[in-house]
């Protein structure tokens, strides 16, 4: 049986525990509202940039892009972006597990996987568990600037043109909604043509003038597009994180409560039981001294 | 003349402009071109450079970093990596910045040399705008 102290301490410690989780899920929220916010300011650019560049392909020959040529597969690169922080549930090893399924299956079929991580926490996980992995980016998270996406996307590309690379599949964390995020998997390179659907409309490039020239306009507009993939991967992954993070340490604050509770009930009962002993000594002793 | 061009400016990080003028001139790879209510329909890749516009008779200048632009039905959009309003233009930074890719362009590197050349091109620029700006 603990001693009344001990109970009282334990109390203590468990409160503050509390008032941590509950002071980042407040920072987790803000942070949330801001990355949501950037996600939101990307999009326009992004949507115009589909509707061009399913105008521009639709005339194009795929064989006479490096990027939009489909290679017979032999190696496969999968990027695998995890957060640099932990502390956010199961975002993490959603990914993680997800990303060792996709890694095991290219590899039954007989393909060469380099592996290649964005965050701290997938770069650990590899090398754990002694993964050779090709190409590691850390730090990018926090305030998310779009060179970094550039920076990744120049070294995919070149990777892809090289030929080291025949196909390169990104793993990312989606956000879904505050309490939802869905690991999703997207085929970088080579580039399949957007499809028309009905948000954004073709753009008919027979139509316009064009300057310098069609295949100029694509070979500029097609690494940029990965770029943009990448930079919505790194803003969706972002907000997933952050949203994580903020249900993690709510179930977190909302253990901190259930335990205090419980310790309290404890502590009561413990101070009842020294309460009754000491009676039972006040009285033992008046009754001695009665005979 | 009632008729009016709409003119977008968007980056990844957001839109910088949407207003409805009267006149764009912006700088293409191949040239400068100018945009007036009416144009045929038009695409474009942008070098880093200023694009001005026309409204109500006064002149605004803003810094674009390469991107393209897309001219239709009286519609400019352009998309660009990233784009400054002359006002917004932290001259102070862009002279920092100025200074550095001149250190980083006399240590013979060939790959930073390149990186720093259009650093600097985009420091000078930026400067240019802002300075164009005040001189009116």
């Amino acid at each position: 049986m603990p001693s009344l102290r001990d109970i009282k301490k334990r109390i203590q410690a468990v409160k503050n525990t509390g008032k941590i989780t509950k002071a980042m899920k407040m920072v987790a929220a803000a942070k949330l509202r801001k990355a949501q916010d950037s996600m939101m300011k990307m999009r326009p650019y992004a949507d115009k940039m589909r509707s061009v560049l399913i105008g521009l392909s639709e005339g194009v020959e795929r064989e006479t892009h490096p990027l939009l040529a489909v290679r017979p597969r032999k190696t496969v690169e999968v990027i695998v972006m995890t957060s640099d922080k932990g502390l956010c549930g199961a975002f993490n090893a959603n990914i993680l597990r997800a990303a060792i399924k996709v890694i095991d299956r290219l590899k039954s079929e007989g393909l060469e996987v380099n592996i290649s991580t964005i965050g701290r926490k997938a770069r650990d996980y590899f090398k754990r568990r002694s993964i050779q992995t090709a190409r590691v980016w850390t730090g990018l998270s926090g305030k998310i600037v779009y060179s970094s996406a550039q920076e990744v996307a120049s070294e995919v590309i070149e990777g892809y043109t090289s030929e080291t690379t025949d196909e390169v599949i990104l793993i990312y964390n989606e956000f879904r909604s505050v309490i939802a995020q869905k690991v999703a998997q997207v085929k970088l390179l080579p580039i399949e043509p957007p499809e028309e659907d009905e948000d954004t409309k073709a753009l008919a490039a027979g139509d316009y003038l064009i300057e310098p020239s069609e295949a100029e306009i694509l070979n500029r507009l097609l690494p940029k597009n990965i770029e943009i993939q990448i930079f919505r991967a790194l803003l969706e992954s972002q907000a997933a994180e952050e949203a994580a993070r903020m249900t993690a340490m709510e179930n977190a604050t909302k253990n901190t409560k259930e335990m205090v509770e419980r310790l309290t009930l404890q502590y009561n009962k413990a101070r009842q039981a020294a309460i009754t002993a000491e009676l039972m000594d006040i009285v033992g002793g008046a009754e001695a001294l009665k005979q | 003349m009632e008729e009016k061009i709409k003119l977008d400016i968007v980056t990844p990080y957001g839109s910088v402009l949407s207003e409805e003028v009267d006149e764009v001139v912006a700088g293409g790879s191949e040239g400068e071109f100018g945009v007036l209510p009416g144009h045929v329909p038009f695409i474009t890749t942008l070098k880093i450079g200023m694009l001005d516009y026309k409204k109500d008779g006064r002149t605004f200048h803003v810094f674009v970093n390469s991107g393209y632009a897309e001219v239709s039905d009286n519609n400019v959009m352009v998309l660009a990596d990233s784009a400054e309003r002359s006002e917004d233009i932290d001259v102070e930074r862009a002279r920092e910045a100025m200074q550095r890719a001149e250190e980083r362009m006399k240590k013979e590197d060939d790959l930073d040399f390149v990186r720093a050349e259009t650093a600097l091109e985009r420091a000078i620029i930026r400067i240019q705008v802002s300075e164009k700006a005040r001189s009116i």
